[in-house]
């Protein structure tokens, strides 16, 4: 079956953000970007299904910038077999992203969708969610285990067994494909890219689409008024001894 | 205006995070209400029937709602969705899994995680892990929102008589996810989200046996849940559910007792709201200190033992 994987490109996990002087966004220039951490664990779960003989195809999406296309070639130097960007300068939310791949996923027809649970710019953890809905199927988040059933080729009608992180542990759902999932963290350890895998990446397809191409209004439904810089908490003291910090939490903070 | 709160219960109990998202709720303005979806989930709906500032509570009642599938508490709500201008959960693992299934049903916008209610459509979010706070305008006619519990106070219950219970039809549901089972750990402590102390410990305690055998008596000793940084829980120290931090579990306890954890942006993220931070770590250059009220500079084997005899 065909596993669609949509990779986003975000601010790299170690860079310190900075708050633009004039409050209006985080300072994105000439900052490190990378591909979000848990669209690189989507893909690396698409290519462990390959190699189990489960999934035969991986496509792996963006949506954004033309600079995604960087994002993309990583995700084809990890496995994915082809790449299509859907390039727009525009602002996407994720609902405009659960549209556009709701269109390609009306062209592809997948039998797994696979996104990252969250990305760690926005912080939203929706748009997996949004595309299961908008494409009227079974969603799964914050997986940590798939098994797929092996049956039709094209996945269709086939079930999956999904387990996935819940407040106080784990919850398995069965799930009939075609179906979206997204990965937490402990779905896998995704593999070191090699350079042979990234000098065969450049030769791999990669398609670019408009938002226009798919039909999708992609306006934002969110309109950003500032971005602040959080409060900040000051550093406090240091105590010598675990008798004078058992003193300052009992009369100074009165927190035990 | 009319605000609809999506509880969040076991059929038994509602969870606490549903008394904040309740508080939310009366600072977008109008009538609160509050839907419990479950099966024989009578309990629940009558606990909501008594949180102050709830005007109707309506009670849904299907086999398949038992376990608050997204798929059938979206059909479920998006049935009501037209009477309400917010709809809100609270930002749990349940509330992140269907709210935004609810918004794309309805075709608008969803807002995640809100600290804050400035009006009626402008809310304030933190981004990039809590190193950026955005306020945000949402446009559409219905608000979708995820509430971050440990920002707003629990809503106080029992202080007025019980509100009207309406029995709501349950709408038809999706046959193609089905439940096979989760495995909750049980235990006697405080949930980690509603914990007024939390003592967390890090990868510097080694491995399971030494985190238990140090960690676990401290807990005991000060009623506290028990947290983990990333490291720890990567490490197979602590349980997943433990995890403190951006793609963990956001707190704010009166107390958090850090012990071994470096504090990692990621990390800090999920506790930096707590009312006093303690820090205990040999390393003096660990970025756990720059965020503490009290920092002892110490070993934790040495140190930890030594907090918990003197307690």
């Amino acid at each position: 079956m065909k596993v669609l994987v949509a990779v986003k490109r975000v601010v790299d996990y170690n860079v310190k953000v900075r708050v633009k002087s004039d409050n209006s966004a985080v300072d994105t220039a000439n900052v490190k970007m990378s591909m979000n951490p848990f669209d690189e664990i989507a893909i690396e779960e698409a290519v462990r299904l390959r190699e189990k003989g489960i999934a035969t195809e991986i496509v792996a999406v963006s949506c954004g910038v033309a600079q995604c296309q960087e994002t993309l070639r990583t995700a084809m130097a990890i496995g994915a077999d082809r790449a299509i960007l859907v390039e727009s300068s525009e602002e996407l939310q994720p609902l405009a992203v659960a549209k556009l791949l709701k269109a390609l996923l009306d062209k592809e027809q997948p039998g797994l969708v696979i996104l990252g649970k969250q990305a760690i710019d926005d912080d939203c953890n929706q748009t997996g969610q949004m595309l299961a809905a908008l494409a009227d199927l079974p969603q799964v988040t914050c997986a940590s285990k798939i098994e797929v059933e092996a049956g039709a080729s094209t996945g269709a009608g086939n079930k999956a067994t999904i387990t996935r992180e819940i407040d106080g542990g784990l919850e398995t759902l069965q799930v009939t494909l075609p179906a979206v999932m997204t990965a937490d963290l402990r779905l896998n350890e995704p593999r070191y890219v090699t350079l042979p895998n990234i000098m065969k990446a450049k030769k791999k397809p990669l398609e670019v689409l408009k938002p226009e191409d798919l039909g999708v209004n992609v306006a934002p439904r969110i309109k950003t008024l500032k971005v602040t810089e959080p409060p900040k908490r000051s550093a406090g003291i240091k105590v010598p001894d675990v008798a004078t910090l058992v003193a300052k939490l009992k009369t100074e903070a009165k927190v035990i | 205006m009319t605000t609809l709160v999506i509880a969040e219960h076991d059929n038994a109990t509602l969870r606490p995070a549903t008394l904040n998202t309740v508080t939310a709720a009366a600072q977008c303005g109008g009538d609160v209400h509050v839907l419990v979806a479950g099966h024989n989930a009578g309990a629940a709906a009558a606990a909501a029937a008594q949180i102050n500032g709830v005007a109707k509570v309506l009670h849904v009642e299907a086999e398949t709602l038992a376990h608050g599938i997204a798929e059938n508490v979206t059909a479920q709500v998006v049935a009501l969705a037209a009477n309400y201008s917010h709809i809100l959960f609270a930002a749990t693992a349940s509330g992140k899994n269907i709210a935004p299934r609810v918004a794309a049903k309805l075709d608008v916008a969803q807002v995640s995680d809100i600290t804050k209610v400035i009006s009626a459509d402008t809310f304030e979010r933190p981004i990039y892990a809590g190193n950026a706070m955005a306020t945000v305008q949402a446009l559409d006619a219905i608000k979708v929102i995820t509430v971050r519990a440990t920002n707003f106070d629990a809503a106080a219950q029992g202080g007025q008589a019980p509100v009207a219970i309406d029995s709501v039809a349950p709408v038809a549901n999706s046959a193609a996810t089905t439940y096979v089972g989760s495995e909750i750990a049980k235990n006697d402590r405080p949930e980690l989200t509603a914990a007024k102390i939390i003592v967390s410990g890090g990868r510097a305690l080694g491995s399971q046996e030494q985190f238990n055998a140090i960690m676990t008596p401290l807990a005991d000793k000060l009623g506290a849940a028990i947290g983990a940084s990333r490291a720890a829980v990567d490490a197979g120290y602590a349980p997943n559910d433990w995890q403190v931090g951006q793609t963990g579990k956001i707190v704010a306890p009166q107390l958090y007792i850090a012990a071994g954890i470096s504090g990692a942006i990621q990390h800090l993220a999920g506790m930096k709201d707590s009312k006093v931070i303690v820090a205990i770590n040999k390393d003096p250059e660990a970025p756990i200190f720059s965020v503490a009220d009290y920092g002892l500079e110490a070993d934790l084997f040495v140190a930890v033992p030594e907090l918990t005899a003197a307690l």
